[in-house]
């Protein structure tokens, strides 16, 4: 039924298949969704070789992912995707709650002026992943290999065997890290038998791709208790090429096969849409759900990102979005260490940090099914009370949670942050990510985060500073001084970062700051670093406790 | 500040009365939306997210 075209991409032998010789590659990622993909350009960005393997040939079948946030399009646009993305995509701003057939209230999730990237946009899964694969081609360091199937994985203490079947039978490839990517069904997580635990909704949900040409605003609309489907929520969102995504709640005594027959699907379409409405149904699933991550993001060679780690309720759009930023935090971390310029340990704070973050995760799309779907009648009464006080009163309008949408988990108490020492001005404290300012780079207007680079930067507001960089143990961050370097377009540098003092800042890799002094002193920079690459000892005790 | 526990209506009875008297013709399905609602407004009025947690601790706990 549908009317996209799957692409099929080539199967070939490899030569290490061909030649019954097994090679040992630094990283090979396990499933070439929005995750593998992204850690493969990742790694090539920090230039990792790096291989793939999935098990299919073609991308995601069905919207699947819809909504990406702005950090996500920001990692995105270091690895190069971003502008075909958001062109692609379908940009968002305004999300609107009704309740029966009434507006309860709307929000506006532009937060400021001054930013490149939009707050959200909507893309099919498909799409995206197409233009990850466009990229990955493009990548001299990837080698993206389709039909091959991890069968079984062995652990040794420097790397893992790798058992791949392929339409050419199975073969062993040896592996020094792994990054399995596999989704939330992921067999890789099976394989070194590790826990997945956490809470199990009982609810199904029908999602269903719609072609149609509507006048419908490009926004968000949520319903609860809507005429059309009483007693139940629907969601309501644009993609690209005329595709509507909409999602209904059924209940957990619906019968998924039942529910996903198009006689069922398109009546309760017709309904919502009227029957004015032409429609086409290009794609169906039922689905229920679960918010539960893995115990160790860490198993001995194998490193698990986005859904083989954790998995959340959709509500919030925190599942591709929150992989994509495992993905950011993991891929400086092999980098280093695989080059040998940061101790093994360091892979180890990628749990600390994203573990935390999928806890913070899972605990915001809990509570938004928490008010989704409520348990009992007396927390439906609270439930409804709130969605019906919203209507007439601003105070309940914060209350009302129809889904809090993805933004980045700050790393607060990460081993890896030089805590400040003074206090300084400005949210941009340690274990956050860099805000996007505009700026003017060689008299020309572009945006801080793109000045960042791929390594350590350090930016300083302090106009004295002449020096070009800070070197520790062979490792050298660039050095911007504002007013040297770039200027302050519009006042925001000074706004977003606290130029009072005047501050400098230290960012990792991965443009989160790691520290930030009151004054340029290049040893409290050196020391800084060496903390963000696990190097001072007292790191090194804090992870092993 | 704590959840005060002494009392703190100027007039009590008047006050039950209200109460009592404002669910009187509700069903109870009616009167516990009605509840609902009584408990957001005034715990919005509160705000304090302390208070708030002693109320809803010693609200569970009859007696305590």
């Amino acid at each position: 039924m549908s009317n996209y075209v799957y692409p099929r991409f080539p199967y070939a032998c490899s030569a290490e298949q061909r030649s019954g010789t097994t090679r040992r590659h630094p990283v090979v990622v396990i499933g070439a969704g929005p995750i593998g993909l992204t850690a493969a350009l990742d790694l090539a960005a920090r230039g990792q070789p790096v291989v793939v393997l999935d098990d299919n040939d073609t991308v995601s079948i069905g919207s699947r992912a819809v909504c990406y946030a702005k950090r996500p399009l920001e990692i995105w646009d270091r690895l190069g995707c971003a502008a075909a993305m958001v062109e692609k995509g379908v940009s968002w701003n305004i999300g609107k709650v009704f309740f029966r057939d009434q507006l309860s209230y709307q929000f506006d999730l532009l937060p400021e002026p001054g930013h490149r990237w939009p707050a959200m946009i909507n893309l099919q899964q498909y799409h995206l992943e197409e233009i990850l694969v466009g990229a990955c081609t493009k990548s001299p360091l990837v080698d993206l290999r389709w039909k091959h199937r991890l069968v079984s994985l062995k652990q040794f203490d420097d790397h893992a065997d790798l058992a791949v079947e392929t339409p050419d039978g199975i073969f062993t490839m040896e592996a020094q890290w792994v990054i399995a990517c596999d989704g939330a069904n992921s067999d890789t997580r099976r394989m070194v038998g590790a826990e997945f635990k956490g809470q199990f909704f009982q609810d199904r949900f029908l999602i269903a791709d719609v072609r149609m040409k509507a006048d419908f605003p490009t926004e968000r609309w949520f319903w609860f208790d809507p005429p059309f489907h009483p007693g139940q929520s629907v969601l309501l969102h644009r993609q690209s090429d005329n595709i509507w995504r909409i999602d209904f709640q059924l209940g957990w005594d619906a019968d998924p096969d039942e529910e996903k027959k198009p006689e069922r699907v398109i009546p309760r379409i017709r309904a919502m849409l009227g029957e004015s409405t032409d429609f086409e149904l290009e794609w169906v699933s039922i689905y229920q759900f679960a918010c539960r991550r893995i115990d160790q993001f860490r198993r001995g060679r194998v490193l698990f990102a986005g859904d083989a780690a954790h998995q959340v309720s959709p509500f919030g759009a925190r599942g591709a979005n929150t992989g994509v930023q495992d993905i950011d935090n993991l891929a400086w971390k092999l980098a280093l260490v695989l080059r040998g310029e940061a101790p093994e340990s360091l892979v180890d704070s990628y749990h600390e940090e994203r573990a935390y973050a999928a806890d913070d995760n899972i605990l915001n799309s809990t509570r938004a099914t928490d008010f989704i779907t409520p348990k009992t009648r007396l927390s439906r009464h609270f439930r409804d009370a709130v969605l019906d006080l919203a209507q007439h009163h601003a105070f309940a309008r914060p209350l009302v949670n129809s889904g809090r949408l993805s933004t980045p988990t700050p790393y607060v108490a990460s081993a890896l942050n030089t805590p400040d020492r003074t206090s300084l001005a400005g949210p941009m404290t340690p274990g956050t990510n860099a805000a996007d300012v505009p700026v003017i780079l060689a008299g020309q207007p572009g945006w801080l985060l793109n000045c960042l680079g791929s390594g350590f930067t350090v930016l300083t507001f302090d106009s004295s500073v002449s020096a070009d960089e800070v070197r520790v143990d062979g490792i050298a961050a660039r050095v911007i001084v504002v007013g040297r370097d770039i200027a302050d377009a519009k006042g925001l540098l000074a706004e977003r970062y606290g130029a009072s003092s005047p501050p400098t800042y230290v960012f990792r890799p991965d443009q989160y700051v790691t520290a930030r002094f009151p004054q340029f002193d290049e040893t409290a920079i050196a020391e800084s670093i060496r903390r963000a690459c696990g190097k001072d000892g007292a790191v090194q005790q804090e992870l092993a406790a | 500040m704590s959840l005060t526990l002494t009392p703190n209506i100027n007039d009590p009875d008047g006050f039950y009365a209200e109460l009592i008297g404002s669910q009187r013709d509700l069903s109870e399905e009616d009167a516990l939306r009605m509840n609902a609602r009584l408990v957001l407004l005034l715990a919005n009025h509160i705000g304090d997210r302390t208070i708030l947690s002693e109320a809803i601790r010693l609200a569970r706990a009859p007696g305590g």
